[in-house]
């Protein structure tokens, strides 16, 4: 066996070019699998990442009406659901797979913040003193809420890199005072997530809700915004589960825990508190960016199919070539499995050698992929060893006719032939 | 008695035509015989060989190697029989261009299953029979014809085979190597093994200790025309 492999080693050295151009088709539909995998798996990572928040593991609970969150951007209380106190959510936390809850008040459109006569479009939120450390969020400068900021109504704000650059473009935000609801804030500090929001695919509506976080987020106390929007507002949860698996089941049991205590005749209002399954959302969104790329996959195979057919051929060529090595061989005694071991052997490590290339052509294509275009790719290491295995495959496939061809070799006509 | 051939016929097809080429070839051979085959071109020499190596079958009669009936034995156990019994000399050298001397001789031997030690051991011992110690890591390309018929010779003998089959083994050399070749031959035939060696040259011939005559397939042996 060892032998063979040197021997085919040995053949494929001789034949350079030959090898080589055989290998192609190979080296090519390998190495076209291993970048659309590892692009394929880069962007879900992405997905995944950006959905979920790297590691947080933090699920939203919100109140919903029927299947739509409830729409809370003109500042209603809704006198049937009651605010959660420290209490209940102290409870939460003790629920299977929950590891922290923060509470929190949210708005996109109509939060009226301005700063000198512009206003502002991104995110405003009224939070407790467990949302950062539950979004993983660190101080990046100036200050963070102090418990005085809450005990004393201090109009405070702290907000997120981007609402700095779009509302501050250039200039130091802290110490800036910002109008939100004809009031003024002072700009205490800014905050950074530690993992980065970056849209991948570009054509997804749905991506773009979730990932679209360009225009920031504004913090306020609960105290804050109580006063500059208003008492008793429903609050949102957001759950940080044990791991990502446990997300799904975290914030379902918060939900229905929060559902049961907080909604009076939930039945006739239609509302209840609901958990947005990220993780069901992000496989979605896998499973139609992994369609788009079903189609280069087929391409791939075809180009592998084409390189085996290439492999056969010239397999079929080396057996002719070697008409008399086979008859003499056989003269001597050797056995057919000899003979077909060894032609096996020399088309699959033709073929793994095209596909260890490929591999190899792939990482760096996928790299250098990642690199123009910007695009994220993480090599996958099952991927690798697939196409690894089926490059041998294809060796020992295509292999098989011109080895039997071999094997079967009448040893005069093979000797006889000049 | 090594081998014996009754009633020996071969043919072949050339399209539906039927070729005769051997025609009721009776030959047996003791141990320690050495027999040389004469004949026109063209009369089936090499066909008779091909069988008698079991390269190629009878299309009748019937043929036994050391008991074994031949035209009973499928592509594998031939391969067996002719690696355990039979040596092969061939005109025109046949060794493998990318081995060495010592791996070509080695070869037949792994086939035999013989362990790499014990294998390059007898390959060396069979060179140094030929009077080839001193080339044993030269490759083909690098010997002289009479050298690499020597080398061939080694490879034939070095699995102790009980005949040694020779088609034309010095057809392709001049008379000096054929002289070695012929020496060689007498010294292993001395040392009791059998051979059988086809031959245009009758001063070759004469060398062996029965002359057989073949014409249009008709084998015509010593002592035995009366027949
Ligand atoms: N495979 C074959 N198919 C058809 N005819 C064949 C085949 N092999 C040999 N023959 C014929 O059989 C006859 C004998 O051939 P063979 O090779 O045995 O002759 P030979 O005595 O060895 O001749 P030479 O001295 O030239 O080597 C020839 O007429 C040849 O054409
Ligand atoms: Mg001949």
């Amino acid at each position: 066996m060892l032998g063979n492999i040197h021997q085919a080693f040995l053949g494929i050295w001789h034949h350079k070019l030959r090898s080589f151009l055989t290998m192609l088709g190979i080296i090519i539909g390998i190495a076209a699998i291993i970048t659309i995998v590892s692009t394929i798996k880069g962007t879900n990572d992405q997905i995944k990442e950006n959905l979920i928040g790297s590691g947080n593991n933090v699920v939203v609970v919100s109140l919903h009406q029927g299947d739509y969150q409830m729409d809370l951007s003109e500042g209603q209380n809704l006198a049937d659901v009651s605010v959660i106190t420290e209490e209940t959510r102290q409870r939460l936390e003790e629920l299977d797979g929950v590891v922290a809850v923060a509470l929190f008040r949210q708005r996109q459109w109509n939060a009226q913040v301005y700063y000198r006569g512009t206003e502002y479009n991104g995110y405003t939120y009224g939070i407790d003193e467990h949302y950062f450390p539950v979004y993983g969020y660190h101080l990046c400068y100036g200050r963070d809420f102090q418990p005085e900021d809450r005990d004393e109504n201090r109009k405070v704000a702290v907000l997120d890199a981007q609402a700095v650059s779009s509302i501050f473009p250039g200039e130091n935000a802290v110490g800036k005072t910002l109008e939100i609801k004809g009031e003024p804030f002072t700009v205490i500090g800014v905050v950074e997530r530690s993992s980065k929001f970056r849209p991948v695919i570009e054509s997804m509506q749905d991506y773009y809700m979730y990932a679209d976080d360009s225009s920031g987020s504004v913090f306020l106390t609960e105290q804050g915004w109580e006063i500059a929007f208003g008492y008793d507002e429903p609050q949102n949860a957001a759950v940080k589960a044990e791991s990502t698996d446990a997300m799904t089941t975290a914030g379902k049991s918060v939900a229905d825990h929060l559902s049961a205590k907080q909604i009076r005749n939930s039945k006739e209002n239609n509302l209840s508190y609901k958990s947005e399954d990220l993780l069901q959302q992000a496989e979605q969104l896998q499973t139609m960016s992994d369609s788009t790329n079903k189609l280069l996959i087929w391409i791939a195979a075809i180009s592998l199919l084409v390189g085996g057919i290439g492999v056969m051929n010239i397999m079929l060529v080396s057996v002719s070539e070697r008409t008399h090595e086979i008859g003499l061989k056989k003269a001597l005694g050797a056995k057919r499995r000899r003979i077909l071991g060894q032609f096996l052997t020399e088309a699959s490590v033709l073929t793994s050698l095209g596909g260890l290339l490929g591999i190899l052509g792939g990482i760096g294509l996928a790299k250098l992929l990642s690199k123009a275009m910007d695009t994220p790719t993480a090599i996958s290491v099952p991927a690798i060893i697939v196409a690894a295995a089926f490059s041998i495959m294809i060796g020992l496939i295509f292999g098989l006719l011109p080895a039997t061809k071999a094997a079967r070799m009448n040893p005069i006509d093979a000797l006889r032939r000049d | 008695m090594i081998l014996k051939m009754d009633n020996i016929c071969k043919s072949y097809f050339r399209g539906k035509n039927e070729v005769p080429v051997l025609h009721d070839i009776c030959l047996s051979v003791e141990k320690g015989d050495y027999l040389a085959i004469m004949g026109p071109s063209g009369s089936g020499k090499t066909t008779l060989m091909n069988i008698l190596g079991c390269l190629d079958k009878p299309s009748s009669g019937v043929y036994r190697l050391e008991g074994e009936n031949v035209a009973a034995k499928k592509d594998n156990a031939l391969a067996e029989l002719r690696n355990k019994y039979i040596g092969f000399v061939f005109q025109s050298f046949y060794l493998m261009p990318s081995m060495s001397a010592l791996d070509n001789v080695a070869l037949p031997l792994m086939y035999a299953g013989v362990p790499k030690k014990e294998r390059l051991e007898r390959a060396r011992e069979a060179l140094r029979g030929v009077g080839l110690a001193e080339r044993m890591k030269f490759l083909p390309n690098q010997l002289s014809g009479g050298q690499c018929q020597r080398v061939a010779i080694a490879r034939a003998m070095a699995g102790r085979p009980a005949l040694l089959l020779a088609d034309e083994p010095t057809g392709a050399l001049d008379t000096a190597s054929g002289e070695q070749i012929m020496d060689l031959f007498d010294e292993i035939n001395a040392r009791g093994s059998t051979i059988i060696m086809i031959t245009h040259e009758p001063a070759i011939a004469a060398r062996a200790k029965t002359v057989c005559h073949i014409r249009d397939g008709r084998l015509s042996v010593p002592g035995e025309e009366v027949r």
